[in-house]
């Protein structure tokens, strides 16, 4: 048995020897440029939200980014080089976010993070970062503290998203507009209990008081994040007979409440002003969506009323079949500022792109003025569309917004910042 | 902490209404998840880990059924029936080989198994949340007692898990089938020898318990999103629950129910930021003062 198998295949030890020495040669010689070609892409790690009750503002990042880059890549990339995106789920687990980013830099070779983590992951990337000192661009966190506070900032962090404290001095003096007109005096709040909802809401009461100072809060509620049931604290708002509510519950969070508030003629009672309402995930998710719902635009494609925000919102429903939302917006513009930083340096270092980030303004169909701007002192965002408006039930779901003033943002935003000491 | 304006809600009419009633809505749907816990564990001596993902089974079921029909009671029925029916095949090929086995091996098959949930919902249904929205039926404003408000949806649910609770009592304690049932939790070996088939007694009991947290399910889809992963929160208040009522034991189950429940209501207008740890609180209370839980043990 064993003679007539060597004579079917005859390969002897010296044809063995040959034959490998052929497919090294060839390996080394015939086929450098696949090699090549793998070692010179931009890896680009990304952590963000793919299961889980945000698991669709999670796919929506990812969406945002890859329309981009597969725009970059197709224009040639950088000088050839093209972006590769290793995106992985963190399941919307602070330590599982910090253990994917290490992995990713540490085992995957990226050189840079998008941290496309909510908040509570954010920090949690934000500090891999600075541990292994990456470039870390954030797509989502919206908390201020992350890019104010001077000891939690780091240098080679940027964030490339709305901020809490500009939402909230558009929404305070939107609010306290409606306030002044319709006798709201007495305010409630119920927001998630974690960094972005406490940061949020501080602020935005803040503002409020500033606009109108005799708005009073007569109580808060402060509903765990993916809360199920909201059942006592809607109770718990219906005994406080506020005359208005705020909130900053997101997503499938915000659904719910507003589907358990609902049944209790919750938003017939009282002024609801919910920041995060104008998003398409959450517009279309609700089935009986009240009617004068006060929200702040998070994304929807006519707002900024301009045809480069209409014709993105449509790529991209036509490219995923679904309505983009404000964590895409927010990637596709990362994608935006790297790009740019990267041919401005001609370079995929970390350190250089950085440098060149630092003050950058890009055109952009999300910018209040057709741009956006990286402001270099604190490497945060600015001079994106942000406005508040109430919503209908039907498309296009918010049809006025009233736009914020980006000087009184600033100028506000500014004494913020002096009166916590981050200047 | 505003232990003030607790105070001043016991003494008002509107509030207590209110409240009770959302402590009775919150403890009822806990208790349909808790009795199908605690009746596997009373029987089959088995912690069941999958339970959450057999809550989040039967509402996406109901969702499916829902969008298919829209009919609410015919949702509510195949969410409890879909249920069951994986609950039989799941304890006969699976949960079946490790009766006597540790508590880890028990917990490694049911952990994978709310993995696999997992990603079968997701499968089908997709990662996004998703909402059934309010049937039709319900869509009425809420009613006013004493001042107080009470939807009528709740109205409903605390009607309908009340009455699955008393058909519950009423099979265990009066007829053959509960007979048996608690002859083969007391001595599988004494049913085996008079001739009972054990493997389908189990098989029932499981289904049954899958059934409640299936219907559980069904009935909170109209007003909490969904999503892979949902069974977690309510898997571990059933835990609390069956702590604090009794390992085993279906009235311990509603009496811990309601006790959360109400925690829950009264909490958070008094200790907002600490009704979870009131909770936690209580169960180490009642671990201390009766480890065996308020009704002992036993079906």
């Amino acid at each position: 048995m064993a003679r007539k198998v060597n004579r079917k295949i005859p390969v002897g030890r010296r044809e063995l020897l040959k034959g490998a020495a052929a497919l090294g040669g060839a390996a080394a010689f015939g086929f450098p440029m696949i090699s090549r070609a793998q070692a010179a892409t931009i890896k680009v790690g990304m952590p963000t939200i793919l299961s889980g009750r945000v698991a669709q503002l999670g796919t929506s990042s990812r969406n945002g980014v890859m329309m981009e880059v597969e725009k970059f890549n197709a224009a040639g990339g950088l000088g050839g080089r093209k972006i590769e995106m290793v995106v992985r789920d963190s399941k919307g687990q602070p330590q599982e976010a910090a253990r994917v980013s290490r992995e990713l830099i540490n085992s995957d070779g990226c050189e840079i993070l998008f941290d496309a983590e909510a908040s509570s992951g954010a920090f949690a990337v934000q500090e891999v970062a600075k541990d292994l000192g990456v470039l870390c661009l954030h797509v989502n966190s919206e908390t201020s503290s992350l890019t104010a506070d001077p000891k939690i900032r780091i240098p080679n962090a940027f964030r490339v998203t709305r901020q809490g404290v500009h939402d909230s001095i558009v929404g305070g003096s939107y609010a306290a507009g409606v306030a002044k007109a319709k006798g709201l005096r007495k305010w409630m709040t119920c927001s998630p209990d974690y960094a972005y909802g406490r940061d949020t809401t501080a602020q935005f009461v803040e503002y409020l008081k500033h606009f109108y100072p005799e708005a009073e809060i007569v109580g808060e509620a402060w509903p765990k994040l993916f809360q199920p049931d909201y059942t006592e604290v809607i109770t718990k708002i219906l005994q406080a007979k506020p005359q208005a509510l705020y909130s900053c519950l997101w997503g499938g969070d915000l659904t719910s409440y507003i589907d358990q508030g609902n049944i209790y003629a919750l938003f017939g009672a009282t002024e609801f002003f919910a920041v995060n309402m104008a998003d398409y995930t959450a517009l279309t998710a609700v089935k009986n969506l009240p009617t004068g719902i006060h929200s702040g635009n998070r994304y929807v494609k006519t707002f900024p009323r301009t045809p480069a925000n209409a014709a993105w919102g449509d790529a991209y429903r036509a490219k995923y079949g679904e309505y983009p939302t404000n964590w895409a917006w927010q990637a596709t513009t990362t994608v935006q500022f790297l790009a740019a930083a990267m041919k401005k340096v001609n370079s995929s270092d970390g350190k250089k792109i950085a440098e060149a980030l630092r003050g950058m303004k890009i055109e952009s169909p999300f910018g209040a003025d057709g741009t956006v701007t990286m402001r270099a002192e604190d490497q945060t965002m600015i001079g994106y569309a942000i406005g508040w408006g109430t919503t209908i039930s039907k498309e296009p779901y918010i049809p006025e917004v009233k736009a914020g003033d980006w000087k009184q943002i600033l100028e506000l935003e500014l004494d913020w910042k002096k009166r916590n000491k981050y200047l | 902490m505003d232990p003030a304006a607790l105070a001043e809600c016991l003494q008002t009419a509107s509030c207590m209404v209110t409240q009770t009633t959302s402590g009775l809505i919150i403890g009822m749907l806990l208790f349909l998840v808790a009795a199908g816990l605690t009746l596997i564990f009373g029987v089959l001596k088995v912690v069941n880990f999958t339970h959450g993902s057999f809550y989040m089974l039967g509402a996406y079921l109901a969702l499916g059924a829902y969008r298919f029909s829209g009919n609410f009671a015919l949702a509510v029925a195949c969410g409890g029936a879909g249920v069951a029916l994986f609950g039989v095949v799941f304890e006969r090929l699976f949960i079946s080989r490790v009766y006597g086995s540790n508590v880890l091996m028990q917990l490694l098959v049911c952990y994978a198994f709310i993995l696999i949930l997992d990603d079968v919902v997701k499968l089908v249904w997709g990662a996004e949340f998703q909402s059934m929205g309010m049937p039709s039926a319900f869509q009425r404003p809420p009613l006013l007692m004493a001042g107080g408000v009470v939807p009528v949806f709740y109205l409903f649910l605390i009607v309908f898990a009340l009455a699955i609770g008393a058909v519950l009592w009423l099979v265990i304690t009066r007829t053959r089938m509960g007979k048996i049932v608690r002859a083969a939790a007391h001595n599988p070996t004494m049913t085996s020898a008079l001739g009972i088939n054990n493997g389908l007694v189990y098989g029932a009991v499981f289904a049954s318990g899958g059934m409640l947290a299936g219907l559980a399910g069904a009935l909170a889809a109209p007003v909490r999103s969904m999503s892979p992963g949902m069974g977690v929160s309510i898997l571990i208040e059933s835990f609390i629950v069956t702590v604090i009522g009794g390992m085993g034991s279906v009235g311990g189950a509603l009496v811990g129910s309601l006790l959360i429940g109400l925690i829950r209501s009264f909490g958070s207008i008094g200790f907002p930021l600490f009704t979870e740890g009131i909770m936690f609180l209580f169960m180490a209370i009642v671990l201390v003062i009766k480890p065996s839980g308020l009704s002992g043990k036993g079906v």
